[in-house]
């Protein structure tokens, strides 16, 4: 789908919010729409927000929404605990696959050899990476389809009177602002009440989750997580409003930026998309079907590099 | 063993004089760590001087060599990678024995005693998490008093609420024996507040409990198992959003207070689905009388009955010891009866001693464990 908006991603706001900056630059003062769907049970909790931008700003309280919809619907509830239930079977399948995929093509980034083997079993160790992605890609995305077909959530009278509301309000809106937080309850819940289409050509300020929730992927990520080899992996499709970007919230603290082989590996396995460090003041937009980068954006290269991007 | 590096280098000159020591220990962090040996330093007068540490398998005294016709002293020491050693230095001068902190050794840590000297292996890291964050959002402590039938008496309860408390909101409890300790010592409150903010763990609340006499009440004493089911839990679930169910309640505690708390979840089983246990005073005899002294003696009853019948105390137990401490073989031999019991078990072992800095070590992956936050998912 070609999106006409133009989207706005921020690094993270909660310490050094450069949102009201960006808004001032896309002209909208006064009426924004905030979806703050990620912060779940806080969600609505927008006085920090407010104070920032020197406006009350509409949260469209899709998080509400979505229990309200729950509560009404219940057939349609059990219908999507079922799908998460599957999705999630599916996930944990995935992950057996590559966790031994991903450890062998570390080992062999890691490993010498010598120059006519190497680079073509280090090819193949990331082609199979890229094949198990895509692949998993599409399994998630025809367990999405099939429940759109089969329940067709967008007809149902509880999500039709909801989606009434939310555009209603996004009409009276100059723009619209994702904040971060889960990124897959605010996928969700963008997704249930047809957020994407609503967009028209308003421009979309988004960071964190927010940002990668309005990506082509969504990808977890984190290099050093408490428990487990902090794989990377695909969860799902993002709403795609942007293209050609891997969107990196935190990445200076998520990731292990130093460490050449898993930079080199992250950006070889999802090439052809420019995966990009969003940390603390970053500015990137994408209009006219191009990427801008405003300021601080960085680029994890193919040979490991970690690289400042200019305009 | 003989020296190498620096102070191989200092012995090996003709002449050791005053300069020369002076030299050699202007600018270095002591002990000298180089590879798995450490070599401890210490100038100045005295008859003998020895090296006083807790690492179970050693003598707890080593002796310090005396370089010929000055006042420098040293002891080279077999240290394996990540250890975490503390240790005093013992200085004999005629009749008068004295320990003291090492002079050339400002890391210290901490316990209910006072401080010791600190030795890091070669690879040890001081972990992040445990350091004060100022992006962290700081949890409250609220302190809670009420009078219980079982101890007799006024219990002093420190109750930890996460950053960002909503009464609407529901939370796992996990009840920690000797809590303030925990906060002093092992940085608890630091630990928690960057856990949570690092969506490591989901928010709790935690009960910092701690005894006037937790020898006798943390030793598989049945009054105690019984005080914290049938009074703290309630009292905390009246005042607290608590979520009602055994997966959302948890018990924590190091050496006696890993007693306590293994001893209440075996009490009450089915109630606490989840128990955090550091270095457990889990002593028992296969025969015969223990020599652990007269506190153990209800410990080694009960682990014995234990031992026999573990039914199965609760469904999921972290369990953590050091190396180095006496407690190794009952921490060691415990874990396949857990395993037995049907329960998850996750048992990890680290080069250091009985001491708080070693349960603040494994706090992270102790708690990141049992109570899994939404990290993956989180993205703020």
């Amino acid at each position: 789908m070609q999106h006409r908006s133009k989207v706005v991603l921020l690094g993270p706001q909660r310490f050094k919010p450069t949102l009201s900056s960006a808004l001032r630059s896309l002209d909208i003062e006064g009426s924004l729409a905030v979806i703050t769907a990620g912060w779940q049970e806080r969600e609505g909790e927008v006085e920090e927000l407010d104070e920032h931008v020197g406006f009350e700003s509409t949260d469209l309280r899709l998080y509400e929404r979505f229990d309200r919809v729950m509560a009404e619907d219940p057939e349609l509830f059990e219908a999507l605990r079922r799908r998460q239930d599957r999705l999630q079977q599916l996930q944990e399948l995935y992950r057996v696959r590559l966790s031994h995929t991903l450890e062998a093509a570390r080992e062999l980034m890691r490993r010498d050899a010598p120059a006519e083997l190497l680079p073509a079993e280090r090819r193949s160790a990331i082609r199979a990476l890229r094949t198990l992605d895509s692949g998993h890609l599409r399994r998630v995305a025809a367990i999405h389809q099939a429940f759109e077909e089969n329940w067709k959530p967008g007809e149902r009278p509880a999500v039709v009177r909801e989606r009434e509301e939310i555009a209603a309000v996004i009409d009276g809106c100059a723009g619209i602002a994702v904040a971060g937080g889960h990124v897959a309850v605010l996928l969700n819940r963008m997704r249930l009440f047809g957020i994407g289409e609503m967009v028209g050509d308003r421009p979309v300020v988004a960071w964190s989750a927010g940002a990668m929730a309005l990506s082509e992927r969504v990808v977890l990520f984190h290099d050093n997580p408490p428990q487990g080899r902090g794989n990377a992996e695909v969860i799902e499709s993002g709403l795609g409003l942007f293209r050609g970007v891997l969107p990196l919230p935190h990445a200076g603290r998520r990731l292990d930026l130093d460490d050449p082989v898993r930079v080199a590996l992250f950006a070889r396995r999802f090439a052809p998309a420019f995966c990009l460090a969003l940390d603390d003041e970053v500015r990137l937009d994408w209009e006219d079907e191009r990427l801008i980068p405003v300021h601080g954006v960085r680029r994890l290269d193919r040979r490991g590099r970690v690289l400042g991007v200019s305009a | 063993m003989k020296p190498g590096g620096p102070l191989g280098e200092l012995l090996d000159l003709e002449t050791i004089d005053g300069a020369a020591i002076d030299a050699f220990l202007t600018d270095r962090w002591f002990p000298l760590v180089e590879e798995s040996q450490a070599t401890f330093v210490y100038r100045g007068e005295a008859d003998e001087v020895n090296l006083r540490h807790w690492i179970y398998g050693l003598q707890s005294s080593q002796p310090f060599t005396r370089v010929e016709g000055t006042d420098l002293w040293y002891l080279v020491m077999e240290l394996p990678d990540c250890s975490r050693v503390e240790y005093k230095i013992e200085l004999i001068r005629g009749d008068g024995i004295q320990w003291i902190r090492d002079p050339l050794n400002d890391q210290l840590a901490h316990d209910p005693f006072g401080a010791n000297s600190v030795a890091h292996g070669k690879g040890y890291a001081f972990p992040s998490w445990a350091e004060h964050d100022s992006e962290a959002r700081p949890g409250t402590l609220q302190d809670v008093v009420f009078n219980s039938k079982r101890l007799g008496g006024p219990q002093h309860v420190k109750v930890y609420l996460p950053a960002r408390f909503r009464s609407r909101r529901r939370y796992p409890l996990i009840v920690v024996h000797d809590g303030p300790d925990y906060v002093r010592f092992a940085a608890l409150k630091i630990v928690l507040d960057n856990l949570i903010h690092r969506q490591e763990i989901p928010p709790v609340i935690a009960a910092l409990t701690h005894s006037h006499d937790r020898l006798k009440y943390y030793g598989a004493h049945a009054d105690h198992a019984r005080y914290v089911v049938d009074e703290l839990v309630p009292r905390l679930e009246k005042a607290y959003p608590l979520v009602d169910r055994p997966s959302a309640r948890a018990l924590m505690g190091a050496s006696f207070g890993a007693v306590a708390s293994l001893h209440t979840a075996w009490s009450n089983p089915g109630y606490f689905g989840k128990v955090l246990v550091q270095s457990g005073s889990f002593a028992f005899s296969d025969i015969g009388k223990h020599r652990r002294g007269p506190a153990f003696d209800p410990v080694v009853e009960w682990m014995n009955a234990f031992r026999a019948d573990p039914g199965r105390p609760t469904d999921q137990i972290f369990v953590s010891c050091g190396t180095y401490e006496s407690l190794i073989y009952e921490n060691r031999s415990v874990i396949p009866l857990l395993q037995s019991t049907g329960m998850q078990v996750r048992y990890v072992e680290a080069r250091d001693g009985h001491n708080w800095e070693n349960w603040r070590d494994r706090l992270r992956e102790g708690l990141s464990w049992l109570f899994p936050g939404p990290l993956w998912m989180v993205y703020e």
